[in-house]
């Protein structure tokens, strides 16, 4: 009712309208809005989301600018000059992260370390996902036999230890950074495939699916046009994770000498190798490389996770 | 057989759909099932959830999966035989010549594309319109039936419409290429009340203006007062009653058809009345090949109900005018004369209401109430 005593109902008819305007909002909201813009509503809501994109965020740009942000040349050696036998690496006066063994300013090996990681990461990621992809749209959109043969491939795949796989399959290739993210970008093929292949039977199945059968509609019109847009949210949420798992595994085989031949290059698994042999006295050359990693993958993995829930219907609104 | 001048659009013969699964019994879901349909007439399939209504649309589109599932019989569409066919063959009759409405309109459109592109896709499939063409012709079809507002619509995605205006679009686009046939699967079962008598209104107009032949398949005897020319009442897979909707509504004789017109609540009986369910459920039935099916519910079941005792299956034999039934205790004892006049047996009936001799819109609206 419209009719109300001014005073003690006005707090209450405040609500109330507010409640109104609010409901009113949302519906407005939801005019014209696709399911994207939705799940990125969502995702600036979310404080973890926020946090994640925060330190992806930060990350590439650190990347992209690492040349104006890092104080010295990653190259240069500060020592070469006053080498002697057990000259110690560490602080030094103008270096804010101190030195290497060789003498090099570690904060600009760090910074120059992100363009790497960022690099092998991405690429061997999105080669990954579309040849995963690939696969599980020939999976799940054919079927039947097709389906089977490269399922049963898959499988192979996946059976063998992701790391396992990549340290294979770049000693096959020879130590270079290509190699590096091929041998990569071969452990999530099998990920994706798997996942966009189940995926796709979900949707398949669906009633959409049937109802744009019943009207005629070319399968492949079905598949790309009604089946993979409708299967691809699971498949951006693992692209983030995966983006995590590839720079971990990236350090990884840096560390063990698989990566780049040019060992001068700052790379944060090659950064922590070289700690390995003063860890004793100088802990600190192997911490700030293996922090690097590990902020910068918990950020995508926690950019993912948020993506997961926005994208998720089940926790829509 | 249909008594309406033409030859029919949809002739189904003997259908029988066969289910198998490794390790398992096949499970025969539609089992000689028959029917036809002329250009303007409607029939409705009548049942419970599970007696084949819709497993008998999905075979007729030729939708059923490959894998496990045999298909016998015969289904012709203006004499083209359809069961065999290639699927290449298929796929251009459905949507072009035959077309099919479902039973949620909500999760029967594409959530991530925009209605324009789902209505304008069928267009592109079959009369080859693409662009600002599709996109008229799509704004025409929304227009006519009946959603305001048409071209902004065309921009929006599914969630963005209602209930009834999701089941409006999925209607334009079944009717996007005037198909000979449509199959109308539950259609307003996802809908409210008042919604529901929009959309049949709707599908009658439609389907009287342009001569298609509309397959209601339904579970609500609302719809089919109000809709169907001719019913075909089917139970475990197979048509047990066949009758003009008046004859039917007035003197039902399959006590199945019986207890589903009983089982209606009604507005015009006193508050507390007990409704009348028909006992069991649709699980308790016996194969056909044992005897009635519907035995074990039924109330005027006796001996010879079972093949053993009468030593043959209860056949679907000619009742009376235009009437076939599956039954051999069957209600109203006198083949009540299809031909007289409905209202001198409605008081007498259980649906009486809905088969009175009044127009059709009023009483069928009135018994859309009574599901609520």
């Amino acid at each position: 009712m419209t009719v109300t005593t001014p005073r003690p109902g006005a707090g209450r008819r405040d609500r109330i309208d507010e409640l109104a305007a609010r409901a009113g909002q949302l519906s407005d909201g939801d005019g014209g809005e696709s399911l994207l813009r939705s799940a990125v509503r969502r995702l600036r809501r979310n404080p973890v989301a926020i946090l994640g994109a925060v330190i992806v965020v930060a990350f590439l740009l650190v990347a992209l600018f690492a040349p104006l942000l890092a104080p010295r040349d990653p190259y240069a050696q500060s020592l070469l000059s006053e080498v002697r036998q057990g000259s110690i690496p560490g602080s030094r006066d103008g270096y804010l992260l101190g030195v290497d063994q060789l003498g090099r300013d570690v904060l600009s090996r760090l910074l120059y370390g992100s363009r790497q990681s960022l690099l092998i990461g991405v690429v061997s990621t999105v080669l990954g996902a579309v040849l995963g992809m690939a696969l599980g749209i020939l999976a799940g959109g054919l079927g039947g036999k097709v389906d089977t043969v490269v399922m049963r491939f898959v499988d192979i795949l996946l059976s063998i230890p992701g790391l396992l796989m990549a340290i294979s399959i770049s000693v096959l290739l020879g130590a270079s950074q290509l190699s590096l993210m091929i041998a990569i970008a071969v452990t999530q093929v099998p990920v994706f495939a798997r996942l966009l292949r189940g995926s796709m039977l979900v949707q398949r199945d669906s009633d959409y699916a049937l109802a744009a059968r019943a009207l005629g509609v070319r399968r492949r019109r079905i598949v790309f046009g009604h089946v993979l847009p409708n299967s691809l949210s699971p498949v951006i949420v693992q692209a983030t994770l995966s983006l995590a798992t590839a720079i971990i595994e990236a350090a990884a085989l840096s560390f063990l000498g698989l990566g780049d031949p040019d060992i001068s290059r700052p790379e944060w698994g090659a950064m922590l190798a070289s700690a390995q042999s003063v860890l004793s006295i100088r802990p600190e050359l192997a911490i700030y490389p293996a922090l690097c990693i590990i902020v910068v993958a918990l950020g995508f993995t926690l950019l993912g996770e948020a993506l997961r829930e926005a994208l998720d219907p089940k926790f829509r609104r | 057989m249909t008594g309406t001048s033409g030859s029919p659009v949809l002739e189904v013969d003997d259908l029988a759909v066969q289910f198998t699964r490794r390790g398992e019994q096949p499970t025969r879901a539609v089992d000689g099932v028959s029917f036809s349909v002329a250009p303007g007439e409607t029939i409705g399939l009548v049942g419970e959830s599970g007696c084949g209504k819709s497993v008998t649309s999905l075979a007729i589109m030729g939708l059923l999966p490959q894998r496990g599932v045999q298909v016998t019989g015969s289904v012709r569409l203006d004499g083209t035989e359809l069961l065999g066919a290639g699927p290449r063959t298929l796929r251009t009759l459905r949507g072009k010549d035959m077309a099919m409405v479902f039973q949620d309109p909500l999760s029967s459109l594409n959530p991530t594309v925009t209605v324009g592109t789902q209505v304008t896709e069928v267009l592109a499939e079959h009369r080859d319109m693409t662009g600002r063409a599709a996109q008229d012709e799509a704004t025409e079809l929304l227009d006519r039936v009946g959603i305001p507002d048409p071209r902004r619509r065309l921009g929006e995605y599914p969630h963005q419409l209602s209930g009834g205006m999701r089941q409006r679009a999925l209607i334009a686009m079944a009717l996007a290429c005037s198909p000979r046939l449509l199959i109308a699967d539950e259609p307003t079962t996802a809908l409210d009340v008042t919604i529901q008598a929009q959309i049949l209104e709707l599908l009658r107009e439609l389907v009287q203006g342009s001569g298609t032949a509309l397959v209601m398949i339904t579970h609500d005897l609302g719809v089919v007062a109000g809709l169907c020319d001719r019913v075909h009442v089917m139970y475990a897979g197979r048509v047990i009653e066949t009758a003009d909707r008046r004859p039917l509504f007035a003197t039902p004789r399959h006590p199945y058809t019986g207890g589903l017109l009983g089982s209606v609540p009604r507005l015009d009986t006193g508050r507390g009345t007990p409704l009348t369910p028909i006992r069991g459920s649709a699980r308790d039935t016996i194969p056909w090949s044992q005897g009635c099916a519907f035995a074990p519910r039924c109330d005027n079941a006796e001996d010879d109900c079972l093949t053993e005792v009468s030593g043959s299956t209860v056949p679907l034999e000619a009742d009376g005018l235009r009437r076939e039934l599956r039954c051999r205790h069957p209600l109203h004892a006198t083949p009540a004369a299809a031909g007289a006049p409905a209202g001198a047996t409605a008081a007498s009936s259980a649906g009486a209401s809905a088969g009175s001799p009044s127009t059709g819109s009023s009483s069928w609206s009135s018994s859309e109430g009574q599901q609520s």
